[in-house]
């Protein structure tokens, strides 16, 4: 799997997505500059989580104004695989690649601390490593991460199998104490049409070593490896 | 309009009559607005430590792995693998009472500069927090202030926050201490020093604009409040922690090639003091062209710029072939690139600006003559001792009263503000072991980090109390398996124009080289904070200490959270001492007596001892004997791991309140799969140890077989504050 972590300013969670991705594939991720468009030779384009541009005017919105952007987006047309996490989430829903947006939290606090994410489906690169229903823990830090839609975007969402995470109980249940952030409907995570592209906010790259807590997102990792074996 | 520079307005510097005659006789003239401004700042109690620098000097600072003690930006401690741990801890009081989130935030920014000035990636932040009564009307402000501000600042330059503590007591109503640690790696051979060196070479400043905020803030962090404190909201400083994101990976990216000949941070008294320390200690002078300095706001004078304190600034002396590859690395992260200056041989700090000369003073003089004072104190006398305290509540009601108590309640609402996870490397997080555990990328071994004081013991025995401090941050890295290595401190006192907080600061000194020499643990880095006092009313004396050590191998860190089936051992022993305990104050309402005594050998000899079975392994969970004494130490990991414990039906003797809740010392609460084998190894090394309880189940039953059920005391342990920050039921 060749895979590429884009880096804009203010991104800060670039080394743990590289540790995951390197400790699943056996590969050492491509560090990408905001300011390249060549994404040439990749499998996977990783945006991941931080503070690009320091957050300013919104979450993401500077970032999704980046030339490297058009080449994500074309990218992801090729039927390339792309994964925004947190930070590159909020930047692929400004970006438009998926629908959307996030808004605060809704307990107005920047929230660190682990959640339970219930696995909608397990057909995609992303989750064919996981079981349909299971559900397992992530960290969390983030202030903005409560996802919103209309009502008939939601349906859609849902309609078309696209969501791909909610929070839930350790025992799977998707219950209001279990959502930590006021997203609609739980929703923690969702898929672009192709499911080639995937966004969510918690973090499963911080827990992929048991030494750092336990290595429940490890599964994402390896069965994207498995799924891109060259 | 200029100012008339005469007595009055040095004082209203900061200056006193005498400070200001010496500045007379140094110049031999009048001096400028901008000259009487630098001298102001560079000999205010917070630049200069006019009165604490003779006591400083008394504290032990070297070992053989200790490779910069104090004197440079932050201590530096050689951590083996070729790898150096730069770290220091700084004070941001003041501010954080005017503008608590901005005076938390920029107290988080300029330690961090502090250490990655020195060539040090940051891993790991801290910070030791005290707020005053939660029934004063000022408080809530402050801790949400101070909380949301380490955070925003924290999480964005993406610097896990990994440890600290909050402690509330009324004498921090009007003065909350916001002491700010940060821990960075660094290789041993690429240590980056302040001293300037090469006549000629260009002077660069790089980072933010330089604009009006903080101007004299040094000198408000050297002076008391009162009740026009609120009118000095303009001298607290405003952070951009993504300013400080670019400006930490443009300047790893520069000390990666050889441009840098010296570079220092701009933090109080910004341009001013970066550039006469960094000229001062390389025995050179300094040509400075505010001219090119880059600017936020339009017609900024020469005292404005020379004395701004905005944010996220570095002052570095490159190598004058160097000067485009480094300006090239600025360019790419958007940062202000400015030669401002060159190092001259004159010994002196010249300013120019606009074709004026603004400045024009001797570096010898400046830094040498700076006051220092041998402030009349008197030695603090101990209370009365405890006599005899009768229990009023019984084991079942003092816990639960102990552990909802704002001093011991859960401190999850704090730092689940804090991202602790960045960097993937946080092995114990928040809450999970005596210590926070960060390994380091790419190697096995790990750092163990902690922060601790006991100011009401201080405050009672402010010697004792100091080496209190010490033992514990000692204990709580030994905890976890950890080897302590050296510490930073936070002395945060009152006034020291009065000999009795003098003589509390001169006790806390002595009793601080007591403990480093007796536990090999090095005072490597650190900072004084005087003046917290508002209208005549000090804060309990505060000596923060920030502990630092080492694990060869993260795999064999040990946290304190219990799971079934483990047999409790307590190592050391106690008499049951009440005095100045938190049972005392939160069940009787006395805050009386001595503090618990330190006896230091028999704290090495308990930790040494610890440490060793860690290392060994079949240790599952450690948890040091601190405030609230062994039942809360008890409970404590019990909540940690959701696990009951049935504690053994033989202890208490005849005073069961002194036993469980008396804060004696140099003792910790071992989970182990078998007590007897770590029983005959305590006995063997001469070490006290008996077996205390079992684990399993969902309650803690007590001595006398009365149960009380976890989730009861989880809801008391977790309530106090979320339901006063949020109004959370």
């Amino acid at each position: 799997m060749r895979a590429g972590i884009v880096v804009f300013p203010g991104i800060n969670r670039e080394r743990d997505m590289a540790i995951a991705l390197e400790r699943s594939s056996g590969h050492r991720p491509r560090m990408i500059w905001h300011r390249e468009t060549d994404l040439s030779g990749l499998d996977l384009v990783v945006v991941p989580g931080g503070f690009s541009y320091g957050d300013y005017l919104r979450c993401g919105a500077m970032a999704a104004q980046s030339p490297v952007m058009r080449a994500i987006a074309a990218h992801a047309e090729r039927g390339g695989h792309v994964l925004g996490v947190c930070n590159g989430f909020q930047i692929l829903v400004e970006a438009g690649l998926l629908p959307g947006a996030l808004l605060r939290n809704a307990g107005l606090r920047f929230l660190s601390m682990d959640c339970h994410l219930r696995v909608e489906r397990a057909d995609t690169d992303f989750t064919r490593r996981y079981r349909q229903g299971q559900s397992f823990r992530a960290a969390m830090a983030h202030g903005d991460g409560n996802y919103f839609a209309d009502d008939a975007t939601l349906d859609r969402l849902e309609g078309e199998g696209l969501v791909a995470f909610r929070y839930a109980t350790a025992e799977g249940a998707v219950t209001p104490e279990a959502n930590p952030n006021g997203s609609a409907r739980n929703i923690a995570g969702i898929y672009a049409p192709n499911l080639r592209v995937l966004g969510l906010m918690p973090h499963p790259e911080d827990l992929v070593d048991k030494l750092m807590g336990g290595d429940d997102g490890k599964p994402l990792f390896d069965g994207l490896a498995a799924a891109l074996a060259a | 309009m200029a100012r008339q520079v005469d007595v009055s307005l040095a004082r209203e510097f900061g200056l006193s009559a005498d400070e200001y005659q010496r500045v007379l006789d140094i110049m031999g003239r009048l001096p400028t607005l901008t000259e009487l401004g630098v001298f102001s700042v560079m000999w205010s109690e917070h630049c200069s430590y006019k009165s604490s620098r003779v006591w400083l000097k008394q504290l032990p600072t070297k070992a053989s792995w200790v490779i910069h003690g104090p004197g440079e930006n932050a201590g530096v401690v050689d951590i083996g693998d070729g790898l150096a741990a730069v770290f220091k801890m700084e004070s941001h009081n003041h501010p954080s009472f005017i503008e608590p989130y901005q005076g938390a935030a920029t107290g988080v920014g300029g330690i961090l500069r502090d250490v990655f000035t020195m060539g040090a990636r940051p891993v790991a932040n801290l910070n030791a927090l005290r707020f005053g009564d939660p029934a004063d009307p000022r408080t809530k402000r402050v801790v949400d202030g101070v909380v949301r501000g380490v955070g925003g600042y924290g999480n964005c330059v993406g610097v896990p926050t990994v440890g600290g503590e909050v402690n509330f007591h009324p004498s921090y109503n009007g003065n909350p201490l916001v002491n700010a640690m940060t821990v960075g790696i660094a290789p041993t051979d690429r240590i980056f020093l302040s001293a300037a060196a090469g006549v000629g070479n260009p002077v660069v400043y790089v980072g933010s604009k330089t604009g009006r905020d903080g101007i004299h803030g040094a000198t408000m962090a050297s002076a008391e409040f009162d009740k026009n404190s609120e009118e000095k909201r303009p001298t607290v400083q405003v952070g951009d922690p993504f300013a400080e994101k670019l400006l930490i990976d443009a300047c790893l990216e520069l000390m990666q090639t050889d441009a840098i000949i010296a570079i220092q941070d701009m933090g109080a008294a910004g341009l001013t003091s970066s550039s006469v320390e960094m000229a001062g200690k390389g025995g050179l002078g300094i040509d400075i062209d505010l001219d090119a300095v880059p600017q936020r706001e339009a017609d900024m004078s020469a005292y404005e710029m020379m004395l701004s304190e905005s944010q996220e600034r570095m002052l570095m002396v490159v190598r004058p072939d160097r000067q485009d590859v480094a300006r090239a690395i600025f360019a790419k992260w958007e940062l202000d690139f400015a030669v401002i200056g060159r190092l001259t041989d004159t010994g002196r700090i010249v300013v120019r600006h606009q074709g004026r000369m603004e400045a024009d003073i001797a570096l010898a003089p400046l830094v040498d003559q700076a006051p220092m004072y041998h402030r009349p104190f008197t030695e603090p006398s101990l209370p009365a001792p405890l006599g005899e305290v009768a229990d009023p509540a019984g084991l079942s009601e003092a816990l639960f009263t102990l552990i909802a108590c704002p001093d011991l309640c859960s401190r999850a609402w704090v730092w689940n503000q804090y991202d602790a996870t960045v960097g993937g490397q946080t092995v114990k997080r928040p809450g999970t072991a005596d210590a926070a555990v960060v390994r380091i990328e790419g190697h096995r071994r790990a750092l163990a980090l902690t922060t601790d004081c006991t100011p009401r013991y201080c405050f009672a025995d402010p010697a004792g109390g100091a080496a209190q401090a010490v033992a514990e941050a000692w204990r709580n890295i030994t905890a976890t398996g950890a080897q302590p290595l050296a510490l930073t401190d936070n002395l945060n006192f009152g006034n020291p124009e009065k000999p009795e907080i003098m003589g509390q600061f001169v006790a806390a000194i002595r009793g601080i080289s007591a403990a480093c020499t007796a536990l090999d643990f090095p005072v490597v880095s650190g900072n004084v904070s005087l003046y917290n006092e508002t209208e005549g009313q000090g804060i309990l004396p505060t000596p923060t200490i920030g502990g630092l050590g080492v694990l060869q191998d993260a795999a064999q860190a040990v946290g304190l959270a219990l799971v079934p089936d483990l047999e409790l051992v307590l190592v050391g022993d106690g008499a049951g001492w009440l005095g100045q305990s938190l049972w005392l104050r939160e069940v009787t309402g006395r805050e009386e007596g001595t503090p618990p005594p330190v006896d230091l050998a028999v704290e090495r000899r308990n930790g040494d001892f610890v440490r060793g079975q860690i290392l060994a392994g079949g240790v599952c969970a450690c948890h040091d004997v601190s405030d609230g004494g062994l039942l809360v130490a008890v409970t404590e990991m019990a909540l940690a791991g959701d696990t009951g414990v049935t504690l053994s039906p033989t202890l208490g003797g005849a005073s069961p309140h002194a036993f469980w809740f008396g804060e004696d010392q140099a003792r910790y609460v071992l989970a182990v799969r078998q007590a007897t084998p770590l029983l005959a190894a305590a006995r063997a090394a001469g070490v006290p140890a008996e077996y205390i309880g079992s684990t399993g189940g969902g309650d803690l039953t007590l001595p006398d077989g009365a149960t009380i059920s976890l989730r009861l005391l989880q809801s008391a342990h977790a309530r106090f504050l979320p339901a006063w920050m949020e109004g959370a039921a």
